[in-house]
């Protein structure tokens, strides 16, 4: 039976009524993901362990009650998130041999509902980039044409949906690094609002914009995940105490009355291919037969969004990543012979040769963004922009309850295609990285493929903790058939 | 030109770890001198993924300290990061506070060391929190690996206190901080031991000087590892000389040069240069995304006053006022903290006259808490006992060298009351008739001394006096005395 084409809650419920037994279904996508990782690299970790939590499911007595929808459930994790442990490496030389002591938040309250991770998800390096390329642990392959990226940073999560590694995953989101793999891969992607899941254990990147977030291939299974992991945690002042949403609960309400706003910007933009346009417009008349009233929204301020996310994170990564020094754990290297103080040079050489090109570059430019005599031309300037942009999108939604657009500008890209040029790189989060400077919920929804059989996306944006809205819409989308959750096969 | 026309100028800063049970930012207790690196977590260790969740009681006791400090305290305050690369500092930045510190300006006023009756106020630019570091014991030169780094006391919760450059001595630099540290003690909001690094001082010092074409300023030295008020004071004098020579020398003024910042030798008594933490101090500030800021609403700042109670200068005013204790002996006491102040106030309550309770307070009690290492609070015989023990001195009931003895019996049977050390001691009443003869007695048996009496010299009634106390050690020497001589008289 290929369990890869059912969605998580109903293998979570086969599960539960005894139609499956939890460790075969463990054991089926272990052996799946140890078979196409080869091709693949999208996990960097396979877990086996699992097996034995499985086992232990399978011996409970069927009167037990679930702990969750998702009990008995694979997972793969983003290899960003801690487990107590497990290697948590964030596909960096600096931490290859560092094993958490601890658990994030977020995983913690996925065990306790009886998820079972059985692989850490590769990503790019410290979850810096758009591709999974600035792994320590070698690139990660796109299932649906494996020349290709599967996105990123949370490429590895995104590729093992798509080649039916896990029913589930988790991904992180600092800039669109949970969207725009999912929009690559042909997955539902989640960022949830900002504070919504604790980021306790989430190794920062930038903590004013890191989400943990959700992905799989159906929609009740990412509302599913959502209602796991969300809710306020005492160990991040960050976190929000607003009580959690029934999201499994909101999917099917009628859509009547739902106002739908068109960023004209975004889906107008020159870069976006004509296929991704014509995503968006067809997800747009899905919305208008299922009732939704249309309306133009211009976001003016919108083409800000990449210049100040790009000193927002690096300023905040330059600083987060600063613990990395040789001298408490992970990677260190020798000091240079004859040097005046041995431990600067171990320092300085283990930051030169721990970290990957792509996580300098931006612990530079952050660096320099925040040094006195440029902080208020930079940083400063930017969090005025940002408020701006926070303030721009806040005023939107008193108009329309969400916003549709588009995820990237273009379907997965080939591997090495933006590799040299960091601009052209950046560019693909123009359409992702508001949400993350404003906080806002935002789900990347699969939309078909184009002629060269790549999954294409489209984009739903929503007010702070709009997530219920959000995740109804794209289940009436799926219900509707505007997309067809498929698992990806090559030879 | 001579150092006369030189003035010093100085400024502290006062790094004071809170008591609190746990740490700034995590569970951790913050005991001193535990097991290195047992008092740890993923969070003040700086791991990968760890977060800070700030402790309301550091905010709490840093805005007593403000309040006493007479400090204004914003409605709003946040934290920042300061980064910096130091082997023990584990997140490679300190959580610190830069443009909106709890505490605003403020001020402390403290006795003038060269006039008690008077007094000096510094101005304090701002009191803030931040995190302490861990402790590293290294040798870098060596390169071979060997350091050692603690982080028990990183993410303990420190109040750094920033004076304005008022002091102008050596000996007021002491004085004031000897006054913060007793105010700080009175709030009980730190332990203020400078051996255990709960207060820690570093002195920015200057000199101002008058020349023929008028006042110029010598660059401004920052003095680290003051490891005592006496360092502080002994440093500060050091370096005033050598400022003054290095002026004469090369005549650089403030600005020609960078900041120096120069540790205090307290072997060779000099200050010698110190190597700087980084080549440049841009320490990066940026608001800490990983904490909220902080409302200082008006229900939080009123806690904090009422537990303020009066403070050391107030203390010393209302002894002397109302009590009529000269400002030396107000000071005294208040110096010993509030529990001995308290001590005095029931022992007065109970009849003792102020006067005489300061003094059994200063040489009795004092001597007795020195000796055997005692706190007022640990101290066996209680205000009451105390207060009722001086009264009966006062009216006259008890001689004054018997009270001694009674003080000496409760110190060794902490249960005992006045009468049951009377009837240990034996000590009784001697009524007047059979003083006077046993004082006959003595003149029959010594007429040598009868008779230098008589010729004008007094000295042997001193052994009259000690040869009565042996018969009977209840006599009042002054009776003894003013009977013999009453008696002499008599005689012709």
């Amino acid at each position: 039976m290929e369990l890869e084409r059912l969605s998580a809650v109903e293998l979570g419920r086969r599960i539960a009524a005894g139609e499956l037994k939890c460790s075969e279904v463990v054991r089926y996508f272990l052996d799946r993901s140890i078979e196409r990782n080869a091709a693949l690299n999208a996990l960097i970790e396979i877990d086996e362990e699992a097996l034995n939590a499985a086992e232990e499911i399978d011996r409970r007595s069927s009167r037990e009650s679930r702990r969750s929808p998702l009990e008995g459930v694979p997972i793969v994790i983003k290899d960003i998130l801690c487990m107590e442990g497990k290697r948590t490496t964030c596909a960096s030389r600096m931490l290859e041999n560092f094993t958490a002591p601890y658990t994030a938040t977020a995983v913690k309250r996925l065990l306790d509902g009886g998820v079972l991770p059985i692989g850490r998800a590769n990503m790019d390096e410290f979850a810096m980039g758009g591709s999974t390329e600035t792994s320590y642990f070698g690139v990660t392959r796109n299932p649906w044409d494996l020349s290709r990226t599967p996105g990123g940073s949370s490429g590895g999560s995104a590729a093992a949906l798509a080649a039916g590694m896990a029913p589930l995953a988790v991904g992180t989101d600092t800039g669109g690094s949970v969207r725009q793999p999912s929009a690559y891969c042909g997955v539902v992607g989640l960022k949830p609002t900002y504070g919504r899941i604790s980021r306790y254990g989430l190794v920062a990147f930038a903590s004013s914009l890191d989400q943990v977030g959700p992905m799989a291939h159906y929609v009740e299974d990412v509302a599913a995940l959502l209602q796991l992991m969300a809710g306020p945690d005492g160990r991040d002042s960050t976190s929000l105490p607003a009580a959690v949403d029934d999201y499994l609960g909101a999917l099917g309400k009628p859509l009547d009355g739902l106002r739908v706003g068109v960023i004209s910007e975004h889906v107008e933009h020159p870069d976006v291919a004509p296929e991704v346009r014509q995503a968006v417009q067809r997800a747009i008349t899905h919305l208008t037969d299922l009732g939704a009233a249309l309306e133009q929204v211009h976001l003016a301020l919108t083409r800000y969004a990449v210049p100040t996310y790009y000193l927002v994170a690096p300023s905040e990564a330059s600083s987060n990543l600063s613990r990395y020094d040789g001298v408490h754990y992970g990677y260190r290297d020798r000091p240079a012979e004859g040097v005046e103080s041995p431990l600067v040079s171990m320092m300085s050489r283990t930051r030169s040769h721990g970290f990957g090109d792509e996580v300098k570059r931006r612990v530079m430019l952050g660096t320099f963004a925040l040094s006195a005599g440029y902080y208020d031309a930079y940083y400063k300037k930017a969090l005025k922009v940002r408020r701006m942009i926070a303030e721009e999108m806040r005023r939107a939604f008193e108009r329309v309850d969400v916003l549709v657009g588009p995820v990237a500008p273009t379907p997965a890209f080939s591997l090495g295609e933006n590799a040299d040029d960091p601009v052209r790189m950046y560019l693909q989060d123009q359409f992702t990285v508001a949400a993350n400077l404003a906080g806002i919920p935002a789900l990347a929804v699969p939309a078909g493929f184009n002629d060269q059989g790549l999954p294409l996306a489209v984009q739903l944006q929503g007010a702070p903790l709009s997530e219920a809205t959000l995740l109804n819409v794209a289940y009436h989308l799926q219900q509707n058939r505007f997309f067809v959750p498929r698992v990806a096969e090559w030879k | 030109m001579t150092l006369d026309a030189c003035q010093l100028v100085v400024g502290l800063e006062v790094h004071v770890q809170l008591r609190t049970q746990t740490k700034l930012f995590c569970g951790c207790p913050t005991i001193f001198g535990a097991p290195a690196n047992t008092q740890v977590c993923p969070v003040c260790l700086g791991l990968p993924g760890a977060l800070p969740v700030l402790n309301r009681r550091a905010v709490e006791l840093a805005v007593q300290t403000g309040l006493a400090l007479n400090c204004a305290i914003p409605a709003r305050t946040k934290w920042d990061r300061k980064n910096y690369f130091y082997p023990d500092l584990p997140k490679g930045y300190q959580i610190s506070q830069f443009d909106l510190p709890i505490c605003g300006p403020g001020w402390l006023e403290f006795p003038d060391p060269d006039a008690p009756e008077h007094t000096l106020r510094v101005r304090l630019v701002r009191a803030h929190l931040e995190e302490d570091a861990g402790k590293s014991m290294h040798d870098e030169k060596s390169g071979r690996g060997d350091s050692r780094i603690d982080l028990n006391r990183a993410g303990t919760p420190l109040l750094e206190i920033v004076t304005e450059p008022d002091l102008r001595s050596p000996q007021a630099a002491k004085a004031f901080l000897t006054e913060l540290r007793l105010l700080l003690t009175y709030l009980d909001v730190s332990d203020c031991n400078m051996q255990e690094g709960s207060l820690r001082v570093d002195a920015n010092v200057n000199l101002h000087i008058d020349t023929p074409s008028g006042k110029v300023a010598t660059p401004i030295v920052e003095v680290k590892n003051l490891n005592s008020f006496r360092a502080v004071e002994r440093a500060l004098a050091y370096e005033q000389q050598r400022q003054w020579q290095q002026w004469q020398r090369d005549g650089k003024q403030l600005g020609e040069v960078p900041k120096q910042t120069r540790g205090w030798d307290e072997n060779q008594a000099v200050t010698v240069p110190q190597r700087e933490k980084e080549e440049s101090s841009d320490y990066r500030y940026f608001p800490d995304p990983d904490l909220v800021p902080i409302a200082i609403d008006a229900e939080l700042i009123e806690r904090c006053r009422a537990c303020l109670g009066e403070r050391p200068l107030e203390l010393r005013l209302r002894l002397q006022q109302e009590y009529g204790l000269t400002a030396y002996d107000a000071d005294v006491i208040v110096a010993q903290g509030r529990a001995l102040v308290e001590y005095f106030e029931m022992v007065v309550a109970k009849g003792a006259s102020a006067k005489r309770a300061s003094s059994w307070l200063q040489q009795d009690v004092l001597r007795t808490l020195n000796e055997q290492n005692l706190t007022i609070e640990q101290f066996p015989i209680d205000a009451d006992k105390l207060g009722e023990l001086i009264a009966a001195v006062e009216k006259g009931e008890l001689e004054n060298s018997r009270a001694r003895d009674v003080f000496q019996y409760y110190l060794g049977h902490p249960q005992a009351g006045l009468e049951q050390a009377r009837a240990a001691l034996g000590i009784v009443q001697v009524d007047d008739r059979e003083l006077t003869e046993l004082c006959q007695k003595l003149l029959d048996e010594h007429p040598q001394i009868v008779a230098q009496a008589k010729a004008g010299d007094l000295k042997g009634l001193g052994a009259l006096i000690g040869a009565a106390k042996r018969r009977n050690p209840n006599v009042d020497p002054r009776k003894v005395r003013s009977i013999c001589q009453h008696l002499i008289e008599q005689q012709g």
